[in-house]
């Protein structure tokens, strides 16, 4: 198999990646020249923003500080940014609720409490996967199944819960908003649970359930949509190629050994990258077959990291040109360009 | 995160510190020329009685109803001092005494050996199954003394009829939390390393071959399908490892075949617990990086570590001379050595306490750090949070 991505300059962290899902996440700064990236390390943030020409690094990390100082801290599931049309925001999500900030982690505009019980009950409490939805909402999943919605004004800190989703009935793992930027796809949103439930869905003043995949018993720890393509990694290490609206199954790869913990798909090209607690990545390419419109997915690369549980894979590009990936107890940033 | 880990900490970790326990009590029960080089004055009468004596009290400890009672409630779990100290008062559970350098090793090794078992388990439900051969192995410990038996048989039924019905996904956050705890842990072990499973920079070795996980299929497979679910196409990939079909599931019985050989006894007598300790080399971007901002959890902790530690007895030995010290070192020289060349960060800050219901126990848990003390005392600088835990311990 020819080289087709290599390994550049690692970009070292404050502190280690935590095995959490998609525990990675990368925003592009085109105006700035500038790349931020997240890595999650127990109840910290750890933030790096990384100029292009890779001379510049500068590092920030934030606390899960809670809306009331006197709680305990508590341990981050997930940082990830929301790209809105008007606005950036980081959203980190935790044992204790939701937060979000502005894109450089500056400053706090929003507090969201999770119900949490005096007492910890079996049933542990947290909220994980987070996806911006078209013009202005950031939905957020909860461990109890609940997706809740949030209205993001353009500007300012005004922003409210505007809906709860109650579909699912087992913990969010993750959420993706269709990411190919065409219009034409009727499905803004797929959640999926720890039971691998898929719920896509329609977004709106009422957002409004598309259609419900059933699982298989199996965690789908990572989802993406792309064209109408719901892509689902799971704790089997499957990957599953769903068309969103109708649920009919187009693909089915026996991709890894382990757990997956990360997909992300570059919306321009439909390149498709897996990682998994296997300690490999590998890249896919996902195309729409002009005749009977269905997806097709061949493999491309694969790339392995030595004696790593990956746990966070990310392209840097919207061509798959470049990718970043972290995994548990490396405290480093992993770059691959392509050859 | 998961509520539902601190039991399957506390029982691997308890389960590592017997299987070394066992094997240095067996080690310096041998009468040769070389084991007497580690026989210290006090253990030069050591017989196969006193060691079944330490393993029983020691286990009967471990088990106490109200002590598992705390244990099983859901709940957090505690930073990594808390734990040492319930395992500092776990180890000092019999007549047998360890020092401040033997214990801060004895403590590695559990960690370690336990971490490489979270890491390694194929699928995070078979922790459950690593969790099982520790309780068979401590089962076989206790096999001729009915009383304890049947105390560790009800912990085994408490844990079969909450964890068997845990999802994947649960289980899964049971992992990531362990792995939380364990986390920028890279103590070299020799026995890790001499198995070609742990690095020299401290991290374990992941293999990309063998059998995959129960339920998980070989990579390299693509099938299509069509709308109409008939399969179009199937195409094979390079996957890049070499994996073969996974073997059966283990068993999520009180008795059967595990199939894992994670956690069962690594140690025998020709294979020995030793450990290099990262913290000798120079190295020190392998240490533990010790998280420097305040923990505000403190003070909720240490409330749930009081409660739990009231449940913990500590045996008062029948005799009336001073007990026997095991060494986790090959020379008693080693063990002076391994307490000054500690490096700071490495150090547990042990929690000092002192918080007893009686003036006999306080005497006794008075001799215990009295031992720690002897053996060169870098060790417990009580913090503030040690304080603040006596006082709280103090009040009950």
């Amino acid at each position: 198999m020819a080289k087709m991505y290599h390994k550049e300059k690692s970009i070292q962290i404050k502190s280690s990646a935590s095995a959490l899902y998609n525990n990675l996440s990368v925003l592009r700064i085109a105006p700035r020249c500038l790349t931020y990236f997240t890595v999650v390390h127990a109840n910290v943030v750890n933030m790096v923003s990384a100029s292009w020409d890779g001379l510049n690094y500068s590092h920030r990390q934030l606390q899960s500080k809670e809306g009331n100082v006197a709680t305990s801290s508590s341990l981050i599931m997930q940082a990830a940014w929301c790209v809105l049309p008007s606005r950036d925001l980081l959203v980190l999500t935790s044992q204790k609720g939701i937060q979000m900030y502005e894109s450089d982690g500056s400053i706090m505009v929003y507090w969201h409490a999770l119900d949490t019980p005096e007492t910890p009950t079996a049933q542990a409490v947290f909220a994980r996967g987070i996806a911006a939805v078209r013009d202005k909402y950031i939905c957020v999943g909860v461990s109890s199944g609940s997706v809740l919605v949030f209205d993001v004004p353009s500007k300012g800190s005004n922003i409210t819960l505007s809906e709860v989703l109650e579909e699912h009935t087992e913990p969010i793992t993750d959420m993706a908003s269709e990411c190919s930027g065409s219009m034409e796809c009727i499905a803004d949103l797929v959640s999926a649970d720890d039971s691998g439930t898929l719920c896509v869905w329609k977004s709106g003043g009422d957002f409004q359930l598309l259609n419900k995949i059933p699982g298989f018993d199996t965690s789908c720890s990572s989802v993406k949509l792309w064209k109408g393509t719901v892509i689902a990694g799971y704790g089997t290490g499957q990957i599953r190629l769903y068309e969103g609206v109708t649920g009919i199954l187009h693909a089915e790869v026996n991709a890894h050994a382990r757990w997956i913990y990360s997909l992300d798909i570059a919306p321009f090209t439909g390149l498709l990258l897996s990682a998994a607690e296997d300690s490999l990545v590998r890249v896919w390419h996902l195309t729409i077959s002009p005749e009977t419109n269905n997806v097709e997915i061949e493999h491309l690369y694969n790339e392995c990291v030595t004696d790593s549980q990956i746990c966070g894979a990310k392209f840097c590009d919207g061509d798959g040109y470049a990718f970043a990936v972290t995994g548990y107890d490396l405290s480093e940033i992993i770059r691959y360009t392509q050859a | 995160m998961s509520t539902r880990t601190l039991p399957l900490l506390f029982i691997n970790l308890g389960g590592e510190m017997l299987y070394i326990l066992d094997q240095r009590l067996r080690a310096q029960n041998i009468p040769s020329d070389k084991a007497k080089k580690v026989f210290v004055a006090t253990v030069a009468e050591w017989i196969e009685e006193d060691r079944k004596r330490v393993m029983n009290d020691i286990i009967t400890t471990m088990f106490n109803k109200k002590f598992l009672e705390e244990l099983f409630k859901p709940q957090e779990l505690y930073s990594k001092k808390a734990l040492r100290t319930v395992f500092d008062r776990l180890a000092h559970a019999s007549i047998m005494r360890l020092n401040q350098a033997s214990m801060d090793k004895l403590y590695d090794l559990m960690t370690m050996a336990f971490k490489y078992q979270v890491l390694l388990c194929p699928r995070p439900k078979d922790i459950l199954l690593v969790t099982f051969n520790h309780m068979d192995a401590i089962k076989d410990f206790v096999r001729d003394t009915p009383s304890i038996l049947s105390q560790v048989d009800e912990t085994y039924r408490q844990l079969l009829e909450i964890y068997t019905s845990l999802s994947g996904g649960e289980f899964q956050l049971i992992r990531q939390t362990l792995l939380i705890f364990f986390q920028d842990m890279h103590i070299r072990v020799s026995i890790f390393l001499k198995d070609k499973v742990q690095n020299s920079n401290g991290r374990f070795v992941l293999p990309t071959s063998g059998p995959v996980p129960y339920g998980t299929q070989t990579p390299g497979l693509i099938r299509m399908f069509s709308c109409s679910g008939e399969e179009i196409k199937r195409v094979q990939f390079r996957d890049g490892g070499n994996y073969t079909a996974a073997l059966r599931e283990g068993s999520f019985e009180l008795f059967g075949d595990r199939v894992t050989k994670l956690g069962t006894n690594m140690y025998s007598v020709s294979r020995p617990v030793e450990t290099h300790m990262s913290g000798t080399s120079k190295n020190s971007s392998q240490h533990t990086k010790v998280n420097t901002l305040p923990n505000p959890l403190a003070k909720e902790e240490l409330n749930l570590l009081a409660k739990l530690m009231g449940g913990l007895e500590v045996q008062k030995p029948s005799h009336t001379d001073s007990g026997f010290r095991v060494n986790l070192f090959a020379t008693d020289e080693e063990e002076e050595e391994a307490l000054i060349t500690r490096p700071e960060e490495l150090s547990y800050e042990v929690i000092n306490i002192q918080a007893t219901k009686d003036k006999q126990a306080n005497a006794e848990l008075a001799k215990i750090m009295g031992e720690f003390t002897e053996a060169g005392d870098s060790s417990p600088s009580s913090s503030s949070k040690g304080d603040d835990l006596l006082a709280m311990m103090d009040g009950l």
